[in-house]
């Protein structure tokens, strides 16, 4: 149905507008009309959306983008450009699902419309190349992937990045992704999901087995961090497995609305995860925790999958989550940092895990937390929004970056794309400010205990 | 669409990028939280300064088109709505704070600045702005000055109007005039006065000047389940007429609790029970602790089945946010929803209320209460879906009848939420048309042309019965001759 579809509506922009009602009622991918008739138009979530704070503009707002994306699957817009900018626009942070009383769920639909403008093979205004690139021929394939992340490795290692950076050839670059080289963290030679084992038997009594998802970006840049996590949920009763077969989680997919590729990627985690039997898949990137969390959501068609979708999703555990669900031990050894903590969209709109972080962090002798102002809205990462809209991401960092209490040593997090972000905002100010995942704090506080 | 030369001519005031007029750009502008009836706007405009929003004010004079000032656009009886397909002057952008006096206790703000930021802003020295209509986290003050907003505590401490002490408003013919005063009394005509409430139909307030209140000492909130409405209501009228004077007062009855505890404010109100009474009281610590004993002692008079106050400030922002995110927590069980605003004296709420539940069964739509108990101010939500033919247009007739009854019992259409569209034809159903022409004139002194938010707020005398009526009551009072002064004014549909 898909072909059909795109033959249908791929030569030009006329023949699409008058046949987007057709289109809508056969394509699978049409937003769900539940879903935006919840909205009753009230506008509470105007004040909390970070693209509407930095417009004032009703279109860049989830009542607006609610609204139109209800007005082109009812064909009294055309899904054209007024339509799709906004809905691409949409840093899909989910802040306004916080706060919504109607419970719109405004991502779901956001991602939805995404899918169905990438069915439609509508242009957008955003360099489509590139992103099919990384997210259909990169992302989804382990070997390319750390084949990239190798070479980067390689990169920082050899020197060529020494030499590139004093040459001045990274001067070609716009300016954000010059930023952004010059904070990529020190990738190992090789991700974790290769170096840790298999298995990992619990430290004490055995309280669950838990199946590591060792994700992408996570799994390139910050390999370290898999491993704490790996350690700290050993030291706390939990059998580790590490499924080899597993793959990207597809929320960046989903985010760029290609939900077939998404969907391939979630049937082999699915499978991968469900064969081990553990209780718990534990995850410690946001991003890709809510989008296992709502795998069901992609298979509203196909009842088989989402029946498996949802026994896996319901198996989904943040690493902070788990640990204060299975009960962790507060450590003993001296962390000594004045910190402050960064509420990932993800975790904190899209799963609603604030107090858990928190709870570790107040849990460690030695660190002193300083709350943030308005530490709840976007830094700007979100997934690729900072490369495929660098203007807005650029203001929200400046934002976050303004938000920054005075005299923090580090900010912790729970997100590597936020971490990515956030370190370019470090960098931008030249401040002398670490930036970690939570997890990383546990772990060092653990190990502070042997010396 | 204007014509291209209008458009440039904005741009020119404004710049390109703060100029929206393709007709998809301005799709999310044809309503605003009153949903019922939409209209495209011609243009968006993003004015960021009281000399542009006087600029485009001349400019619309000039080539006689029609606007309108825009908040955040969560007023509910579509006062910015384009209905003439108006110029929306969209005021987000003029968002800033402009000056805090402490010790004199004024905060002078741009139209677009949020309400709730600015009690934000002044929390840390212990201050707060009063008015805190529902939608206070959204909502802009310069909406609030035009709709003379309400809010909960209203009850102690009143609407919009006993706040705002000053404002510089572009009239609609451009022109740029200082109204009020920071400190005093209005010195010569109230002004001020006209100006607040007029619903955009009477200029465009650019500068607002309010007063700030420093926190009371001590509150306590107090939640009182009810078997029956009417024990709820004899509760209301007994509390105030003991000579408590409550911040707040607040009811909700069973399909509203029901839609509240489906959000994520939820509180568990028991299935069973026909009202919800939410009251608070603020003041000096000793008083507030004695006060709310009394009024708990009040509800027990009354066959409450459950009441208690607040253990601590997380329980208590649950119970208001529960009250706060009624209107559209309604979403939770209905489509859409139309949210009427009636007041009635308090003594007549059990009457009025059951009167609802028969018009409700009378139309097949179900209606939800949620009120300020203590004026009298009534909300019922009229549950409906815009997608089952003819439904809208039962829900409005329903509304329409509510609205009736509450003149017919002594009550008035509208407490806070102003007007509008929504509520215009039923202005001759509580207004004579001697009345309403002396409100026409009233307008026509500022906006001769009726180019400033046209159609909301007073009626254009459009029925014959009404035209003629005006005449003759215009001749009664004003002209002994008899002689027809008033036949510029036409009927339309004759």
């Amino acid at each position: 149905m898909a072909n059909v579809i795109a033959a249908a509506s791929a030569p030009e922009l006329s023949s699409i507008e008058t046949s987007v009602p057709e289109l809508l009622s056969m394509t699978a991918e049409a937003p769900d009309a539940d879903k935006y008739s919840a909205c009753v138009h009230c506008g509470f979530c105007l004040e909390i959306c970070p693209t509407y704070q930095e417009s004032s503009d009703e279109n860049q707002s989830p009542r607006g983008r609610v609204y139109l994306i209800k007005e082109a699957a009812e064909g009294r817009l055309p899904l054209d450009a007024a339509v799709i900018d906004p809905v691409f626009a949409c840093l899909d942070c989910r802040a306004c699902e916080t706060v919504c009383p109607s419970g719109v769920q405004v991502g779901a639909l956001i991602e939805e419309a995404r899918g169905q403008v990438h069915a439609a093979q509508l242009p957008r205004g955003i360099n489509r190349g590139l992103e099919k690139l990384v997210l259909r021929h990169i992302f989804p394939y382990p070997v390319r992937l750390y084949a990239i992340g190798f070479l980067l490795g390689l990169y920082q290692r050899s020197g060529v990045q020494r030499l590139a950076r004093r040459l001045g050839f990274l001067r070609i670059l716009p300016r954000h992704l010059q930023e952004m080289e010059a904070v990529l963290p020190a990738v190992k030679a090789r991700p974790a999901l290769q170096t840790l084992p298999p298995r990992m038997a619990a430290q004490g009594v055995r309280k669950a087995t838990a199946a590591l998802f060792t994700g992408c970006v996570m799994d390139v840049f910050f390999a370290s961090i898999n491993e704490a996590t790996a350690r700290v949920a050993v030291r706390n009763g939990l059998e580790v497995v590490v499924p080899k077969q597993q793959l990207c989680c597809g929320a960046l997919q989903i985010h760029a609305g290609d939900r077939q590729q998404a969907r391939e990627l979630a049937r082999q985690n699915i499978d991968a995860f469900l064969a081990t039997g553990a209780e718990y898949v534990i995850i410690n990137a946001a991003g890709c925790g809510a989008a296992l969390k709502e795998y069901p959501e992609l298979f509203r068609d196909d009842p088989e999958y989402h029946s498996k979708a949802e026994e896996f999703s319901g198996r989904v555990r943040d690493i902070s989550e788990l640990l204060v669900e299975v009960g962790f031990e507060a450590p003993t050894g001296r962390v000594d940092h004045v910190i402050t903590y960064h509420d990932a969209c993800h975790l904190c709109h899209a799963q609603n895990i604030r107090d858990q972080p928190r709870r570790i962090l107040h849990s460690i002798p030695g660190l002193k937390v300083v709350e943030m102002q308005d530490s709840e809205r976007c830094c700007g990462s979100a997934g690729i929004y900072n490369l495929t809209h660098p203007q807005m991401a650029g203001q929200l960092l400046e934002r976050k970056m303004d938000d920054v209490p005075e005299g923090v040593s580090a900010i912790a997090m729970g997100n590597p794309g936020c971490m990515l972000q956030i370190r370019t905002g470090v960098h931008r100010r030249q401040q002398d400010i670490e930036v970690v995942h939570t997890v990383e704090l546990l772990d060092m506080a653990y190990a502070e205990e042997a010396r | 669409m204007l014509a291209e030369r209008i458009i440039a001519a904005l741009r020119e005031i404004v710049s390109a990028q703060n100029v929206l007029f393709e007709a998809n750009q301005v799709k999310a502008y044809d309503c605003d939280a009153y949903v019922a009836e939409k209209s495209l706007p011609s243009a968006v405009v993003f004015p960021e300064s009281t000399d542009q929003v006087s600029r485009i004010v001349k400019l619309c004079n000039a080539e006689s088109i029609p606007f309108l000032p825009r908040g955040a656009g969560t007023g509910l009886s579509g006062g910015a709505t384009p209905r003439n397909n108006d110029l929306v002057i969209s005021l987000a952008r003029m968002d800033k704070l402009l000056a805090v006096d402490f010790d004199n206790q004024r905060a002078v703000v741009q139209p677009g600045f949020v309400n709730l930021v600015l009690t934000k802003k002044i929390a840390e020295r212990g201050f707060y702005y009063a008015p805190d209509p529902s939608s206070q986290s959204v909502c802009t003050i310069g909406g609030n000055l035009a709709e003379n907003a309400g809010g909960s505590h209203c009850l102690k401490y009143g609407v919009t109007t006993n706040h705002v002490v000053a404002a510089k408003v572009v009239l609609p013919s451009g022109e740029v005039v200082d109204f009020g005063q920071p400190f005093g009394d209005p010195v010569g005509y109230d002004l001020l006065g006209v100006i607040v409430g007029s619903e955009g139909t009477l200029g465009i307030a650019t500068e607002i000047t309010v007063k700030i209140l420093k926190r009371q000492e001590a509150v306590k909130t107090v939640l009182a389940y009810f078997d029956h409405v009417d024990d709820a209501s004899r509760t209301v009228s007994d509390i105030i007429s003991s000579g408590i004077v409550p911040a707040a007062v607040e009811m909700m009855d069973q399909l509203m609790m029901q839609a509240v505890d489906k959000s994520h404010y939820h509180v568990g109100y028991p299935l069973d029970i026909e009202a919800v009474l939410l009251v608070e009281v603020d003041g000096l610590s000793a008083g507030v602790e004695d006060t709310a004993r009394r009024i708990a002692g009040i509800c027990k008079e009354n066959h409450v089945r459950m009441v208690r106050t607040a253990k601590d400030d997380a329980e208590r922002a649950l119970w208001w946010s529960s009250r706060k995110m009624a209107f559209p927590a309604i979403g939770r069980i209905s489509p859409d929803y139309l949210v009427q605003d009636g007041v009635i004296p308090r003594t007549k709420l059990t009457e009025v209320l059951r009167r609802i539940a028969e018009l409700s069964r009378e139309y097949g739509l179900r209606v939800a209460n949620v009120f300020h108990a203590g004026d009298g101010n009534l909300h019922p939500l009229v549950c409906y879906d815009a997608r089952i033919p003819g439904q809208r247009e039962q829900a409005m007739k329903i509304g329409e009848r509510i609205l009736e009854l509450c003149v017919d019992v002594g009550g008035s259409i509208t407490g806070e939420h102003g007007v509008g569209l929504e509520k215009i034809e039923q202005m001759a159903y509580m207004f004579s048309a001697a009345d309403l022409q002396a409100q026409r004139r009233l307008r026509d002194v500022f906006n001769p042309r009726d180019l400033c938010n046209s159609g909301k707020l007073i009626p254009q005398p459009a029925r014959c019965a009404e035209f003629r009526d005006t005449q003759k009551s215009a001749a009664q009072h004003m002209n002994p001759t008899g002689r027809d002064i008033f036949r510029e004014e036409e009927c339309e549909s004759c």
